[in-house]
């Protein structure tokens, strides 16, 4: 079993909820087992462009086109994957592009496998490196707040930002050896 | 072998709607000898992301036509994303790689085209239904009849001359190269969005 939400936990469905009130239109991934039930509702609505990316720097610039044509989009990836989109990430502070990230973590507490760790622990100081304004979420209570105040950061100041959903709330995979 | 702002010049020619992101590099001073322009988005950076810029804008847009136009060197850094196009299949995203088979950028070194890599091989492999190779000024005319038909993804190799032409700079400023063409495609509303 991948590192996921319990499957009664109902806060994938109100990220959902607020992209649509952000009028996201395009959702790029690469997916995580953390954003499934989020992914399969972007993924049942007609209106949301779910863009499923080979490595995430592609949904970097694919953010910088969404918004050059009007759209508003976001990109859903894991904390591996903010390494894979460090150059790209230029694009936000070069064009002023908003570029909001919603990143599940690895390699954060209480992690079982040793390779998550170097990525997880560098995911932070990585997209603030890169000029992304970047704000946890460890408890049910924040993500909703901490989610919203992402995008908004990133639709009214023009930036890459990112909410990192930690993995004291997401849970850890523990490949049966918990 | 083409050379390539003759082969820009006949692919631009009565571009109409036709919006254009540029690689960065050669390609960005291309575009720009041929006519700068708010409907133009050359790049400065981010190289490997070109196509996808172009993706999320085709997709934004649909009812314009949509050309990405990069070399070699930086279609091959990002050429996981013709998957992703392929996927996606925007009737109205197109893209013109200009192989010459060099980093013309950075003094010359070769690529991996100039040794057996075959771009539209890989177009074809990522799922690309339309490609095509362009070894003249006429096939130059009708990639461009197929980008204004919007009957992609397309995709097409054309090979040009390695030589250094003189550079012609867009603006710099990526704010304003982002905010022209936004102005350009929404109007004034661009900027209180």
């Amino acid at each position: 079993m991948e590192s996921a939400p319990a499957a009664t936990a109902d806060w994938p469905d109100q990220i959902y909820d607020l992209l649509k009130r952000y009028d996201i239109r395009q959702v790029a991934l690469v997916p995580d087992a953390g954003h499934a039930r989020l992914i399969r509702r972007c993924l049942a609505d007609n209106d949301l462009r779910v863009v499923t990316c080979t490595t995430e720097e592609e949904g970097v610039a694919l953010m910088q086109g969404a918004w050059l044509g009007g759209q508003r989009s976001v990109l859903l990836m894991q904390s591996s994957g903010v390494g894979n989109c460090i150059n790209m990430l230029s694009l936000g502070t070069i064009h002023r592009c908003p570029m909001p990230m919603l990143v599940t973590m690895r390699g954060d507490f209480g992690e079982f496998n040793p390779a998550q760790i170097p990525m997880g622990q560098a995911t932070q100081a990585t997209l603030e490196a890169m000029g992304t304004i970047v704000h946890r979420a460890d408890t049910d209570a924040d993500l909703l707040p901490t989610v919203e105040a992402t995008l908004k950061l990133a639709f009214n100041t023009f930036r890459p930002t990112a909410t990192l959903i930690g993995q004291r709330l997401l849970g850890a995979k523990t490949f049966g050896k918990d | 072998m083409l050379d390539r702002r003759e082969l820009c010049a006949a692919v631009l020619q009565d571009r109409g709607d036709l919006l254009v992101v540029a690689g960065l590099g050669a390609s960005a001073w291309d575009i720009t000898a041929i006519g700068d322009t708010p409907a133009n988005f050359p790049l400065w950076g981010g190289m490997g992301g070109a196509v996808m810029i172009g993706l999320g804008l085709a997709l934004a847009q649909p009812d314009r036509p949509v050309l990405v136009i990069t070399g070699d060197g930086e279609m091959l850094m990002g050429v996981g994303a013709l998957a992703t196009i392929a996927h996606q299949a925007p009737r109205n995203l197109a893209i013109l790689v200009q192989d010459n088979e060099h980093y013309s950028e950075t003094g010359g070194q070769q690529t991996a085209t100039r040794h057996g890599t075959d771009l539209a091989v890989m177009a074809e492999g990522a799922g690309i239904k339309r490609t095509q190779r362009i070894a003249s000024l006429a096939d130059a005319a009708k990639f461009r009849d197929a980008v204004h038909a919007k009957e992609g993804p397309v995709f097409a190799l054309a090979k040009i001359e390695a030589k250094n032409l003189p550079l012609v700079l867009p603006p710099r400023e990526g704010a304003i190269l982002q905010a022209r063409m936004r102005e350009h495609l929404l109007g004034p509303a661009a900027h209180l969005a």
